[in-house]
């Protein structure tokens, strides 16, 4: 019975956060009531690539194409529509090529960083976490705590430019830009993704070291109150092994708030290794979006937009649904 | 709630001054004491800078570009001849002021929504809990670059509008679910019962109690509002004619300068940003003890 109630407003509030996106991604833009179009061209005959001659006709065919001549609420619904159908136009900036085939491989290199460095984190933090708060554990794990959780404290990308001094300027262990070799062709071959690997060693880096703190913060506090359960001074009187108290008493009860706030974090992950990406020009959405601010490309910016939230939204949507199989209180309150 | 309740039963050094006792509180929390001092740090590091330094050598061609640093340029020059030195005495500050202004914006809109949602209920606490779930699901520099390209060319105090437009949302978050238990609470119906009426409850009897708390989320709320902000202006949407912080960053990293060999260019900003964030973080952990004497920290 639980199930139906609760999966029926998880999805609604999927799509809800779906609706605000696009929302927003279509009357936010408008608000300063500047032209898109006109803003581009001029920006364009200015930097010398258009001739001045003629650029109102120009922003007319433009404004006809991309249907902005028409009144709001109309461009609004066919927004939603291409919306719902994930057409998301054609960059200004580079005409011909649509905002889809320009997202869809940044898309493939921010999620392959994400998913490896997010999962690493979160095990290698949550793991951290427990042991920094398990009293048996030996001293110098426990003195390693303060340094690790300061770190938490450091954005993302102030640790990567550190780094990317460190590792690629001073010692030249790792390239220090893009995901491969200038004149390579991206392909699917074992060469090409160990040269991908080896490039985004240290935007991962960057990204594992100041989010490890993070979830061992979160993590300890748990273990702290689980320690101070009765099950546990039972536990520990019935004369059972440390370790089987600590992996199956403190830390199977302690990680599932873990799990409710990877869901919640993965936002803010995404926004930290934006940036992250920008340092080490690694050819993922973070740099597309930098090079779109800088080009006022409107289209790809909301498209960007539009695919991070979409992208966020599903992976909560995902924990969520699978939550309540790991954790029996959900499914009560439920 | 005055310090006094914190009181761990030890010889304490109050003679009624209450600067003393607030010396003798920061004695017992050398966290908050850590922080607090990091801060002043940095503020006292502008204003004696302002009285050495000429702050005009901020903007562009006042020095040689790419110089190292040395005794005449302290901190070394960028590619477009700021003096480092002068931009790290203006730009601290100034990015301190853009997120303590967002901070004091969000966190103000957030203790009216929180305190009218958790006392009257209803509908207006409905709405007010979709809305802040739903914000919080979409990351907040999405909404703020948004904002920010619709807007081209900010100047800081603009900067601290936009950013506080999605700051509101976490505390709005915490301290209404501070409000509800608070409400809960004996005192609150004793005061219902002797007549008082819910305008009064709030004022009288829930705020006091609450002030504290919303002084702890403040220092939160301005640490990710300057994160919002630098990672906004890192991102090329900033007050491109002021030298912040973030700005300073934003050059280096337009600029290749860490790839260039220019170490002393991100170096400095770098080390302010760091200092900047540990100082309130660790004042936030302080604050979170002595808003809730009952969590006590090992860390």
């Amino acid at each position: 019975m639980w199930a139906a109630g609760y999966l029926l407003k998880r999805i609604a509030f999927f799509f809800l956060i779906v609706l605000t996106a696009a929302t927003v991604n279509f009357f936010l833009p408008r608000l300063s009531g500047q032209d898109p179009i006109r803003e581009r061209m001029i920006k364009q005959v200015q930097s010398g690539s258009a001739w001045g001659k003629g650029i109102e006709e120009m922003v007319e065919v433009y404004n006809a194409k991309f249907g902005l001549d028409r009144p709001l609420w109309q461009q609004y619904l066919t927004y939603l529509g291409d919306m719902a159908r994930f057409d998301l136009g054609h960059s200004i900036a580079f005409y011909p090529k649509t905002v889809e085939e320009i997202l869809r491989e940044a898309l493939l290199w921010t999620i392959g960083l994400l998913t490896m460095t997010t999962l690493l984190s979160f095990v290698f933090g949550t793991f951290f976490g427990a042991l920094v708060a398990w009293t048996r554990a030996p001293l110098w794990l426990r003195s390693l705590a303060p340094p690790i959780m300061t770190m938490a404290a450091i954005p993302y990308y102030l640790l990567g430019l550190i780094l990317l001094f460190v590792f690629a300027f001073e010692l030249r262990w790792f390239p220090g830009h893009g995901g491969y070799r200038i004149g390579t062709i991206p392909n699917l071959s074992w060469r090409f993704l160990l040269e991908a690997l080896e490039h985004s060693l240290l935007p991962a880096l960057s990204i594992l070291l100041s989010s490890l703190g993070f979830w061992a913060i979160a993590m300890r506090g748990m273990m702290v109150t689980v320690e101070g359960e009765d099950y546990m001074t039972l536990a520990e009187a019935k004369g059972i092994k440390s370790s089987r108290l600590f992996f199956d008493y403190g830390l199977r009860n302690a990680i599932l708030p873990q799990i409710t706030s990877l869901a919640l974090a993965m936002g803010y992950v995404f926004s930290g290794a934006l940036l992250v990406e920008v340092v080490f020009g690694f050819p993922g959405i973070g740099t597309v979006l930098f090079n779109s601010i800088k080009g006022v490309d409107y289209p790809v910016i909301q498209g960007i937009v539009l695919t991070i939230i979409l992208t966020l939204a599903t992976t909560t949507l995902i924990l969520d649904l699978t939550l309540p199989m790991l954790d029996p209180r959900i499914r009560r309150q439920a | 709630m005055t310090m006094r309740s914190n009181g761990n039963g030890a010889a304490r050094l109050n003679n009624g001054s209450p600067f003393l006792e607030a010396l003798g509180y920061l004695r017992r929390n050398p966290t908050l004491a850590i922080g607090l001092i990091l801060i002043l740090g940095l503020l006292l590091f502008s204003v004696v800078g302002r009285l050495l330094v000429n702050i005009e050598d901020a903007s562009p061609l006042s020095a040689p570009p790419y110089q190292s640093p040395s005794a005449e340029y302290p901190f070394g020059t960028d590619k477009v001849g700021r003096d480092l030195l002068a931009v790290m005495i203006v730009g601290t500050p100034l990015t301190l002021r853009v997120g303590l202004l967002a901070g004091v914006l969000g966190v103000g809109f957030a203790s009216l929504l929180a305190f009218a949602g958790a006392y009257y209920g209803g509908i207006i606490d409905a709405v007010i809990r979709l809305v802040v779930d739903v914000g919080l699901t979409i990351p907040s520099i999405l909404i703020l670059i948004l904002i920010a390209i619709a807007l081209r060319g900010v100047n800081p105090t603009e900067m601290s509008l936009i950013v506080a437009a999605t700051a509101w949302l976490w505390p709005t978050r915490t301290i209404r679910s501070q409000v509800l238990s608070l409400k809960e609470r004996a005192y609150v119906d004793v005061a219902r019962m002797s007549g008082m009426r819910g305008r009064e409850i709030i004022v009288r009897e829930l705020m006091p109690n609450l002030i504290p708390f919303i002084v702890a989320n403040l220092v939160n709320t301005t640490a990710s509002a300057i994160l919002a902000t630098i990672g906004m202006e890192a991102l090329g949407l900033g007050p491109t004619s002021h030298p912040t912080l973030g700005m300073t960053i934003y050059w280096v990293i337009l600029h290749a300068g860490v790839l260039g060999g220019y170490w002393w260019w991100w170096v400095a900003p770098v080390v302010i940003i760091v200092l900047i964030f540990i100082a309130l973080y660790l004042t936030s952990v302080g604050m979170d003890e002595l808003a809730n004497p009952r969590l006590r920290r090992s860390l």
